[in-house]
């Protein structure tokens, strides 16, 4: 099957989840939210999502808490780089077991 | 309603006329007095269009680049040196497929620097994915610049519309301005398929993989390869989207012919002179002596240089005893560029059938060099003669 009907000519990609396509199993380090950090958690309040913003993948919701789809997740690190109140960390992918990812 | 004007007001004129909405542009002679004449018509509001002053040539095509992927119909214009530095963008544009017209006033390129006519510029440019079309006197200009908006927003493909500086560019000449009405009717605004748009984000032409994926839809999408292989199949189409530009024009308008020859006391003709450009009339006066010496030849100019009219050329030249392909520009190490594509089309249409003519490359007037009639006669006569070499023969060099 080719993309011979595929309807446009260019490259053309959209904002949502997984243009660059799924992650697998070659992510290094994946982000954790401590939600006793995260403003909008802590004010119960729509605020700062700075994560949400900043995502080249666009794999963070924008609720309460926001929730990162690791599936798609490339684990660049840049959620937890622009985090204004340090809420989320970059965590080695070995520090969690298969039964851990399983649940993904 | 008829003008005397010269070929840049005539372009001005013509992108006047298809209502442009953004024009960016960097000057470089002798293309300066066609955008110099649109920032004046932007100035008094004559024009409705965004004029962008750039600080270079690659700055305005980029503009063109964005401005065309909003939705807005954009127009540039270059010589030489300026369209060389934005060669990057050229590429961009046509992968982009972005439906750019872009007036090239034909100049020598450097070292050394040169600002007289030659084609070297546009020709280097060939392998770049744009649509090429070459005019010969100043009807043609402004014909072809109305022509080319329709034709690449139809097919998607950037267009540029050459003519040679000076000999086109800086001479008066009287031709036709076609009325607003007629050129609203062939020519509607510019609706692309998709325009930037914030309620609709997307990200154009980001790294695009060799293989092909799965978009955010779970739709198959293209790898680079497949891509590239649309702009080439459509490149090909264009041709005949030509032809239905060139019929409507010519419903509409009243003049027209051949969108992808122009040929002149060709039908009976044992030899003909091909050629791009200003060029080709010029030698319509050095086939009217020979006439009259009783030698049998014509004279054809090429419109359309890229998507390349193999089959017309093939057609039209089949059975005659020479074909002599006059050059204002060459493939350094080779031969000229148009004379190489030509034999490639001679081989593919009529390798063995016997109706295969003589080729003969003749490079001349680089670097503004005079073309006189007089050595055009001459090299026409000789050729008639007897095939003069298989290397290209330089006419005009005091070497």
């Amino acid at each position: 099957m080719g993309t011979r009907n595929y309807r446009r000519k260019t490259s053309h990609s959209e904002h949502g989840p997984g243009d660059g396509g799924r992650t697998g199993s070659w992510r290094v380090e994946r982000p954790v939210l401590n939600t006793s950090l995260c403003i909008p958690c802590k004010r119960n309040a729509e605020a700062c999502f700075m994560c949400w913003l900043f995502c080249p993948e666009v794999v963070i919701s924008r609720t309460i808490p926001p929730a990162i789809d690791l599936e798609y997740c490339k684990g660049c690190g840049i959620c937890a780089e622009e985090c204004p109140t340090k809420a989320i960390t970059m965590v080695d992918e070995a520090d969690f077991t298969d039964e851990d990812k399983d649940k993904e | 309603m008829h003008i005397i004007e010269n070929g840049n007001v005539a372009a001005a004129l013509g992108v006047l006329l298809c209502r442009v909405n953004v024009i960016a542009a960097y000057p470089i002679t002798p293309q300066t007095p066609l955008t110099e004449r649109l920032s004046e018509y932007v100035e008094s509001g004559e024009m409705q269009a965004e004029y962008i002053p750039v600080e270079s040539e690659h700055s305005a095509l980029a503009v063109c680049i964005a401005a065309s992927s909003a939705g807005a119909r954009t127009f540039t214009a270059t010589s030489a040196n300026g369209l060389l530095y934005m060669h990057e963008q050229v590429q961009w544009a046509a992968g982009a497929r972005l439906p750019i017209v872009m007036c090239v006033v034909n100049r020598a390129v450097g070292a050394p620097w040169n600002v007289w006519n030659d084609q070297q510029d546009s020709i280097s440019q060939r392998d770049t994915g744009w649509i090429q079309m070459y005019c010969s006197d100043h009807q043609q200009i402004i014909d072809a610049v109305i022509k080319a908006y329709w034709l690449a927003e139809k097919v998607s493909i950037p267009i540029m519309v050459c003519y040679d500086g000076y000999i086109l560019s800086h001479t008066y000449m009287p031709f036709d301005v076609p009325d607003q009405e007629k050129v609203d009717a062939f020519l509607s605004p510019f609706r692309p398929d998709y325009a930037l748009n914030p309620d609709q984000p997307a990200n154009l032409n980001t790294v695009t993989l060799p293989d092909v994926r799965m978009d955010v839809r779970g739709e198959l999408a293209h790898g680079y390869m497949e891509i590239r292989y649309l702009l080439q199949e459509e490149m090909r189409t264009s041709l005949t989207v030509a032809a239905e530009a060139e019929k409507r024009f010519a419903d509409i308008f009243g003049r027209g012919g051949d969108p992808y020859i122009e040929p002149y006391l060709c039908a009976d003709a044992q030899y003909i002179a091909v050629g791009l450009g200003s060029l080709t009339y010029q030698l319509r006066v050095s086939v009217d002596v020979l006439r009259k010496e009783g030698i049998k030849v014509g004279v054809m100019g090429v419109r359309f240089y890229r998507p390349f009219p193999d089959e017309a050329l093939a057609e039209a030249l089949k059975g005659k005893k020479g074909v002599i392909v006059f050059e204002k520009a060459l493939s350094y190490g080779y031969e000229g560029a148009l004379v190489s594509d030509l034999k490639s089309a001679l081989y593919d249409h009529l390798a063995g059938t016997g109706v295969m003519p003589m080729v003969q490359n003749i490079i001349l007037g680089i670097g503004g060099r005079d073309i006189r009639t007089e050595d055009l006669t001459q090299a026409l006569r000789a050729a008639a003669k007897s095939r003069v070499s298989r290397q290209p023969v330089w006419i005009g060099l005091k070497l």
